[in-house]
């Protein structure tokens, strides 16, 4: 548990790309609501700029994307390069969806913090949240 | 489903029409009253002994009993739970009113169903090629996949195309790619399947075209369109332009297929993505059917005869492991559907009373965990749709909640269609669950729970004025979430998730599709847009804008557009233009 003093979490799950399947993204952000933290959601059809436009001005301390249409090996790299070039590297990028195993390491080498793939269980990502991510020091 | 009838409603509702309900009495009572009355007793005396015996000893599983769409399930069925139960008007003879038991007299005793399996990916010729294998591999019906860019109406080039190239079907953006798509394949002969929606009337049109020049008239072309946006709104979301528009577009593609495409038809009306979306059965089903009565309503509102056109309406369903739930589901749809179409539309044509169907099963109840297991899923699902009488079949195949299917996954998900045709046996009897007391309670059970559904939409004005409220998103949403805590809580339990995982994963195979996809179709493109007339391109985008603001039938010029190579982005460029883009807002 966080103690006392620290804020709760702000969220972003977001959906980039073309791909209309929110049921996941939908279903986590209830979650993780429920689960005590600050949730945004983007909607559909985000670009990676959109994205991290929202996540800046919103002041986040990470994003969740989720994606269904095999676009992650060109959209979640491309969401971490903009929060460097934004100064905003500090905000954790996790993700989920239709994601083969082999690309997850490939994605953490690029900067994705950790990948939940089908059938993960929302504990499992709000447990892993509160283990890994702290109220960023900006913000607080 | 615990859900309660808009309560703020601003805009003024103008209602137009009733779905008809239920017969609530049985004129002609399958199991007289006498009947009733001693089974009644007789399942007393059996609760109070043998059922209240074996309870003392073994207490139920669980409380309470339930379908997957929360239908109560008793200790056992009998004919008292079906006191109205009037066989001639309920559920009759196939291919007779009101169609429950299949829309033909023969079902697959005449012709098995065309087993259809959805392919496309990377770039058309890679396409062409799977196709060429389906075919060789005996199925009799192509279904073609887009891309997240060509279904929302973005060329391969745009920025919002990133990544998504050839990804999850194949990447069209001009006539030219159609031309490949379907080289060598005589369109005279097969019938193709198009999911694709927003941007449905483009892909008709080059599919016209590339007929033309392979020289098959446009009235020979036999096929479906999905073309269903309403639960593109709902469900999977992917639109091009705000509602209304897009539901003129659709009427526009059945007013036009009515005149001149017999064979064709126009519009899917899709329950596999407002299901996928996590709707239970009860939900696809009302809220697929409120989507249909829309479109007919809007055919009907512009002055077309039920009759022209509601013969090539067609549906699609999902199906789940649900299995008697489903085949209700099925067999419900169909009566639900006929009794309609008479009595709110007045149709007359037997064609314009009976559902016909495709279906395929559930992609959203394959397990990452042991994809091997997903077989078993899907052939449990493929035999509740033959059971329910589907008319086509695609089934899904192990791999897919990791990537589109390997060649292997694909050829395994199709033998089973073919086990299932050629050595169950239910291709040699119609209906067979019919007058199972089980499966004709959930039938009606099914209907009841559906009606009360349409007529709440129906007071909101229609599909489209619930779309627009947020209605049936709402309930799906609902509906979703509740399914995830029931697995989290362990109350559902999915093998492989939360019960008897597998302490090591299973690898398999999968297909790749890398980036020269994208950039051999921008090249593509590029070398198009290079040798086609500047001046003709501008010219027909004009007749699609004029036809667009002046509200008159968009196909025929969409048509002269892509003859003149005018792209995919540029046609959905010129509607956006004229009737704007749509958002969603972030509610979750």
């Amino acid at each position: 548990m966080s103690p006392a003093t620290e804020r709760p979490l702000r969220i972003l799950v977001a959906k980039p790309g073309l791909d209309g399947h929110d049921r996941g993204a939908k279903i986590i952000a209830r979650a993780l609501r429920d689960g005590g933290f600050e949730v945004i959601y983007t909607g559909l059809h985000q670009t990676p700029e959109m994205i991290v436009a929202a996540a800046v001005q919103e002041d986040v301390d990470a994003i969740g994307l989720s994606i269904m249409s095999g676009a992650h090996m060109t959209l979640f790299p491309a969401v971490i390069e903009l929060l460097g070039e934004k100064g905003a590297s500090d905000i954790v990028v996790f993700g989920g969806g239709i994601i083969p195993q082999d690309d997850v390491p490939r994605l953490k080498e690029k900067g994705t913090a950790e990948v939940f793939l089908p059938g993960s269980s929302t504990q499992a990502i709000i447990e892993w949240i509160r283990a890994n991510i702290r109220p960023r020091a900006a913000a607080a | 489903m615990g859900s309660k009838p808009a309560k703020d409603q601003t805009r003024r509702v103008e209602k137009r029409g009733d779905t008809p309900k239920a017969p609530d009495r049985a004129e002609r009572p399958l199991y007289g009253r006498d009947e009733i009355a001693r089974v009644l007793e007789a399942r007393d005396r059996w609760t109070q002994d043998e059922l209240a015996e074996a309870l003392a000893r073994l207490p139920r599983r669980k409380a309470a009993f339930q379908t997957d769409s929360g239908i109560p399930i008793p200790d056992v069925i009998d004919p008292a739970h079906l006191p109205e139960h009037d066989f001639l008007r309920d559920v009759g003879y196939p291919g007779a009113y009101p169609f429950t038991r299949g829309p033909q007299p023969t079902m697959y005793r005449g012709r098995l169903w065309t087993m259809r399996q959805f392919a496309g990916f990377g770039t058309p010729a890679d396409t062409n090629k799977r196709f060429k294998y389906l075919l060789a591999h005996g199925v009799n019906g192509l279904s073609t996949a887009f891309d997240m860019p060509a279904l929302m109406g973005y060329d391969a080039d745009h920025p919002m195309s990133r990544g998504e190239v050839g990804k999850e079907g194949v990447a069209i953006s001009t006539l030219e790619d159609f031309e490949v798509l379907f080289d060598g394949i005589p369109l005279g002969d097969v019938t193709t399947s198009m999911t694709i929606n927003a941007t449905a009337v483009i892909a008709l049109a080059m599919y016209v075209a590339v007929a033309e020049k392979q020289g098959v008239p446009r009235a020979r072309l036999g096929g479906t369109l999905q073309a269903d946006m309403l639960k593109e709104y709902i469900a999977q979301k992917e639109w091009m332009i705000p509602p209304t528009p897009a539901v003129r577009i659709v009427c526009d593609m059945i007013e036009f297929c009515a005149k001149e495409m017999p064979r064709w038809n126009p519009v899917s009306i899709s329950g596999y993505h407002i299901r996928e979306a996590g709707a239970t059965a009860l939900q696809e089903l009302a809220f697929t059917l409120a989507d249909g009565i829309e479109y007919v309503q809007e055919c009907v509102d512009r002055g077309m005869d039920v009759d022209a056109f509601a013969p090539r309406l067609s549906f699609f369903w999902d199906v789940h492991n649900d299995l008697f739930e489903e085949v209700a589901k099925f067999r419900a749809a169909r009566r639900i559907w006929a009794r309609t179409m008479k009595e709110r539309f007045g149709a007359k044509k037997r064609e314009s009373l009976l559902l016909r169907t495709h279906a395929q099963t559930a992609g959203v109840s394959l397990t990452a965990q042991q994809p091997y297991n997903n077989v078993v899923r899907v052939a449990l699902q493929a035999f509740a749709a033959v059971l329910g009488g589907t008319q086509s079949l695609h089934t899904n195949s192990l791999d897919e909640t990791y990537a589109l299917p390997t060649e292997e996954a694909v050829t395994v998900a199709l033998r089973t269609q073919q086990i299932i045709a050629h050595e169950s046996g239910a291709d040699r009897v119609v209906d067979p669950l019919a007058g199972s007391y089980y499966v004709e309670y959930l039938t009606d059970e099914m209907e009841r729970r559906a009606i009360e559904y349409l007529r709440r939409i129906d007071d909101m004005g229609g599909m489209l004025r619930a779309v627009e409220e947020g209605y049936p998103q709402r309930e799906i949403a609902e509906s979703a979430y509740r399914w995830q805590r029931d697995v989290e809580s362990n109350e559902r339990l999915v093998v492989g998730v939360n019960a008897f995982q597998a302490r090591e994963e299973q690898q398999i195979p999968l297909l790749r599709i890398d980036e020269t996809v994208a950039r051999e179709q921008v090249e593509r493109l590029k070398a198009v847009k290079g040798r086609r007339s500047a001046a003709r391109v501008a010219e027909t985008l004009a007749a699609v804008e004029r036809a667009a603001r002046e509200g008159t039938n968009v196909v025929p010029p969409v048509i002269e557009a892509v003859k003149a190579y005018a792209t995919l982005g540029e046609i959905a460029d010129t509607f956006r233009k004229v009737h704007g883009t749509y958002r969603e807002d972030g509610r979750f």
